[in-house]
This record gives structure tokens, sequence and C-alpha cells, in this order.
């Protein structure tokens, strides 16, 4: 009874929550979403399709760095505000390896080019998955009977450390990378270039979700993770190892983080040590929006606010532009968490889950 | 692991003086209990008297402060609940504490999750069939989400899925809690059944007739202590039990 209380609004509000006011001014802000979209897709055609494929791009790879933050909630109910920053040193990890130990760059050979990303790949996944669970291991394991309160601010705490460390890495101003990967144009939408670049980051985003689904889905250790995620105490009784199947979790968690951390920097070619900060905020949202704990959700909110922000930043009519993208993300966010807490696709769980 | 060679006994578990704590509360004030192979125990008591704490505290889930467990000779007192399980406990919890999101066939094939075998999928199945041959009703909601059955139902899944673990010790923590007595009556004989194909039981029960029945030997908790301890029989004949857990009126 206690949530159900919680959740009811307050005061004046009450009134119009009871008369269901609350639900069509929802409807609306949608309906004037899409009048929105539809009247810059009459006027502009050939920029609303572009953004569309650009929006779906970047969506892919916001939805890795999601999925992290929805597979450690799902876990431990925690918010590892430190994730962010696990995908900034991701970014400079291959910034690292790929440019300065492996000297990729714009002239490189197709040959090198695909060797050495691969490389680079799996260091920033190992580096990243590594990171992650020594963050749990480190600031989470000891706190797990603590109140809620206490790994919340070790989270933060993680969060600042990591940036720090950016931040002597990286400096203070953005840094830039080569054109890595083919800069070739695939095809043009009213005159707008969509680059073989940008494919290749969309594309190399489905292998990795594939292989977690497969994971989750199919594995011995991904039933364990399931079991652990679902009840604690009774997957221990079923013998699993539940310690061990959290580490593992961050693990994969920061993999991903490593993949989207490479990819970024490939796709914007631009990498900063509060990308974490800005980036994380954007895939926590996504993981918000499309239902926290769920991973499909996770994916399928990372890409509709990848095409928030590429609408808000590229359309011509009356869009709000690129100064508002983390005031509208921050407004999506306030909006869910007041009116549909459990997502796009999550469920209402007794649990309040 | 650095136990002794197992001493050949007849108990297949044995606590001995143990003593938990939830934080600072000593819930269990060095208690001693011993399981024999093949046999139905039981514990029994008043809410709070350390019955559950009990099993909490063979599991895994809450290690004594002091005192001694053994399994089958061995020294578990202080193992992970993990290892619990592969050594040959399991266990189905008070409240069921089922899997609510898998369905009724997940939720079984969890319990095999530490079987060395748990890749064969004839044994698995035979298993599985086993199961279905005690509960018949669990292979009509095979697909099912656990969290959508009924508490009986519930109840029949939180056993079966600890057979499919192959136990060699069962440990039952109130199985017939908040279920209509068709479906108490039911649970009772499928104790039976199991432990006649040779699996021993603990069996924590507050409807202590039927587990005095069931049990060949008893233990009454209070407290964190145990009061008594003697064959069923005579538990249900004692004066005391009588009065205080089986509600005979004078």
């Amino acid at each position: 009874m206690a949530t159900e209380a919680s959740r009811q609004p307050v005061s004046w509000f009450r009134g119009f929550y009871a008369a269901g006011v609350v639900p069509w001014v929802g409807r609306g802000l949608v309906v004037l979403l899409f009048v929105w979209l539809g009247v810059n897709l009459s006027k502009t055609p050939g920029d609303f399709g572009i953004l569309l494929v650009e929006g779906v791009t970047l969506g892919l790879v916001y939805g890795l760095v999601a999925l992290g933050y929805s597979l450690v909630y799902g876990i431990l109910e925690l918010i590892n505000f430190a994730h962010g920053d696990v995908f900034m040193l991701g970014s400079w990890m291959s910034l690292y390896i790929g440019v300065q130990k492996l000297g990729l760059d714009a002239s490189s050979s197709g040959f090198k080019v695909v060797w050495g990303l691969a490389l680079t790949l799996v260091c920033a996944m190992a580096f990243c998955g590594l990171l992650n669970a020594s963050i749990e291991r480190v600031a989470y394991r000891p706190l797990r009977n603590a109140p809620r309160l206490a790994p919340l601010i070790t989270a933060i705490g993680m969060s600042f450390i990591l940036q720090d460390v950016g931040l002597k890495q990286l400096g203070s101003a953005p840094v830039s990378l080569p054109n890595i990967l083919p800069t070739g144009t695939v095809f043009t939408i009213g005159g707008n270039k969509y680059g073989w670049d940008h494919l290749i980051v969309g594309l190399s985003a489905l292998p990795v979700l594939a292989l977690l689904v497969w994971l989750v889905q199919r594995t011995r250790q991904g039933r364990g993770m399931r079991a652990t995620a679902q009840d604690q105490e009774a997957a221990a009784m079923m013998g699993i190892n539940v310690n061990g199947t959290i580490w593992f979790t961050f693990m994969i968690a920061g993999a991903l983080a490593g993949v989207a951390g490479l990819l970024y920097a490939l796709y914007s070619t631009n990498i900063a040590y509060d990308q974490g900060f800005t980036l994380g905020l954007i895939a926590f949202t996504s993981a918000v929006l499309g239902g926290i704990g769920n991973l499909p959700g996770a994916v399928l909110g990372a890409i509709l606010i990848g095409l928030i922000q590429q609408f808000n930043e590229g359309l011509s009519w009356h869009a709000p532009g690129s100064d508002w993208t983390q005031s509208i993300v921050f407004a999506i966010l306030i909006l869910i968490l007041v009116f549909r807490p459990e997502g796009l696709l999550g469920e209402r769980t007794p649990e309040g889950g | 692991m650095s136990a002794a060679a197992a001493v050949p006994s007849d108990n297949i578990l044995e606590l001995e003086n143990v003593q938990t704590f939830y934080g600072s509360i000593e819930a269990l004030k060095g208690i001693s209990i011993e399981v024999k192979h093949g046999e139905v125990v039981t514990l029994i008591g008043a809410n709070g008297a350390g019955k559950s704490t009990t099993l909490r505290s063979i599991n895994g889930l809450n290690h004594p402060r002091r005192g001694r467990i053994r399994f089958q000779g061995r020294d578990i007192t202080h193992a992970s609940p993990h290892d619990i399980v592969e050594r040959g406990i399991a266990q189905s919890p008070e409240g069921r504490r089922l899997f609510p999101r898998m369905t009724v066939l997940e939720n079984l094939i969890m319990g095999t999750f530490q079987r060395k075998d748990r890749n064969n999928k004839k044994a698995v199945n035979e298993d599985l069939d086993r199961v279905y041959s005690l509960f018949p009703r669990l292979s009509e909601r095979k697909q099912q989400k656990a969290g959508t059955l009924s508490g009986g139902e519930q109840q029949m899944v939180a056993i079966g899925r600890a057979l499919m673990a192959h136990p060699k010790l069962l440990l039952l923590d109130e199985p017939s809690m908040g279920l209509a007595p068709i479906f108490v009556d039911r649970i009772f004989e499928i104790i039976r059944e199991i432990n006649s194909q040779g699996t021993p039981i603990l069996l924590v029960e507050q409807n202590a007739l039927m587990a005095l029945d069931v049990a060949s030997r008893g233990y009454v908790l209070e407290t964190g202590r145990v009061a008594l301890a003697d064959d069923a029989k005579k538990l249900k004949e004692n004066e005391d039990v009588k009065k205080t857990y089986l509600g005979v009126a004078d």
C-alpha cells in the first residue's frame, strides 16, 4: 500500500489527475510532437530522412551504454553512476591503443584498419570490463547490506574519480581522432550524405546486441544472471554463486561500454574527459525510458533518444537546437519518472520495480 | 575441504551447539540436531523460535558464530551457499521464493544448476517426469509464468525445483503455510512419497500435528534452544506439546 500511496500526486494536482486531465495533456504533447515532425517532413524531407538514419545509428551506440545501466540495475537495483565514465575511459583506451600505439589513421591500409580495430576493440572491452568489475568489488560489494543511499554515493564518488583519471589522460580540451574508417558516401538523401564510417559503426553494434541476447537467454551464466536478478537468496539456494554472478554482470556491462567507447570515438572522431557525464545521462534516460532493467527496452529507448536528439539538433522548422538537447533529455527523464516510472516496455511489478 | 576424512556415521547431518546471530541478536543459542540417513526429522515451535534460522545456518545464508555443522561427516559450518548446494543439500524455502518471471519449466530446470550432469538431456527429462508424476498439475502448467500460479501450485514448483537438484538431504521450510486444507494433505503425502524413495528430509512446520505424523523424530524449539527432542510418536503424546502446539484442549 505504501508504494501505491507514494505514487499518487499530491494536493491540487490530485484534482486534475482524478479528472483524467494529465493523460490528456500527455497525449496532447505527443500529438504536438508528431505535428512538428510531420511539418518538418513535408518542408524538408531530405533533412528528415538523413536525421532518421543518423538518429538510429547514434541510438545504437547509446543503446550499448544504456544496456550497461539496465543490466546492473536489473541485478542490484543500483544505478551505477560511474558507468558513463567507464564508457569515457573506453574511448580513451581506443585512442591510446588504436591511434597512439598502433598508429591507425586515415592513410592506414584496409587490412591494417581491420586487425588494428579488432585489437583495439578487444583491449577496450577487456579494460572496461575489468574496470567496471573492480568498481563493483571495491565500491559496491562491501556495501551490499548497507542502506540504499550508501552505494549510490560511492557510485557518484567513483564517477568523479574516473573523470579525473580521464582529465589527466585526455586533458581538458576535446581530443580529435583521425578518420580511421572510410568516409566515402553510402547513399544520399535529398543531398545529405550518409557515410561508410557511420554505417559501419551502426552495423557493428548489432552483433554485439545479438551476442548479449544469446548470453542472457541461452547460456548457464545468463540463467544465473536472470535468477539472481529475480531473487538473490533463491538463486543462492539453487547453487548459483551470487557474488560471482554479480561480478560477471559488471564485467559484461563494462565490456559493452568498451565497445561503445570505441564506436563513439570512431563515430564522432572527437572525445573528451566529460563525455561520460553527458552521454551517461542520455544513456541512463534511454534505459529509464525503455523500462530500467528491461534489456530490449534499453535499446528501444536509446534509439528513440538518438532520434529525438538528431531531430532536435538538425530540423529547421521550430527545432529548439543543440543548446537544448540536455534540457530535453532531462525533461523526458522527469516526465517518465513522474508519469510512467515503469518505462515503455517495463512491467509494473508488485515489488515496485 | 581441509576437514579430516569423513567419519562413518548414521547421521547425514549434525548440528553441534550452533549459535547464530542476526546482527547483535542471538537467534540460536546453541542448538544440537541430528538427521539420520533415510529419516524425516521435524522442527516445530512458535514464530521466532529459530526454526528458519536453523535452516539458514545449514544452507549457508547465515553462518553460525559458534558451533559446528557437519554434512556427511564433513564440516560445512562456513561453506558458501552454492558450495553447500553442490554438496547435496537442496531447499524448498519459506514463502516458495520462485523466480516469478520464469516459467514453471524454467524454475524446475534452475534446480539442476549445480548438477554435474545438467547437460544430459535424458537424465534431466527423467527427473522432470518424476516431478510431473508427483505433481501432475505442473505438467499442464509448464509454460506458465511461476508468478501467476496459485499458492498450492507454487509450493509444488518449489518442492519440485528442490528435487531437481538430486538432493542427498532435502530441507523443507513451512511447505503447508498458507495452503488450502486439500493442498496441505497432498503436500504431506508427497513428503512421505519423496522420503520413501530414500531422501532424508528436515522439515520445518507450524502444522505440528501433520509434521509429527510424517516424521520419525522431532525437535521442539523455544526461543533459540531445543526444548524437547524425542520420537515423533512420543512428542505427540507429550502433555506440554499437546497443549502448546497441537491445540488439544485440557
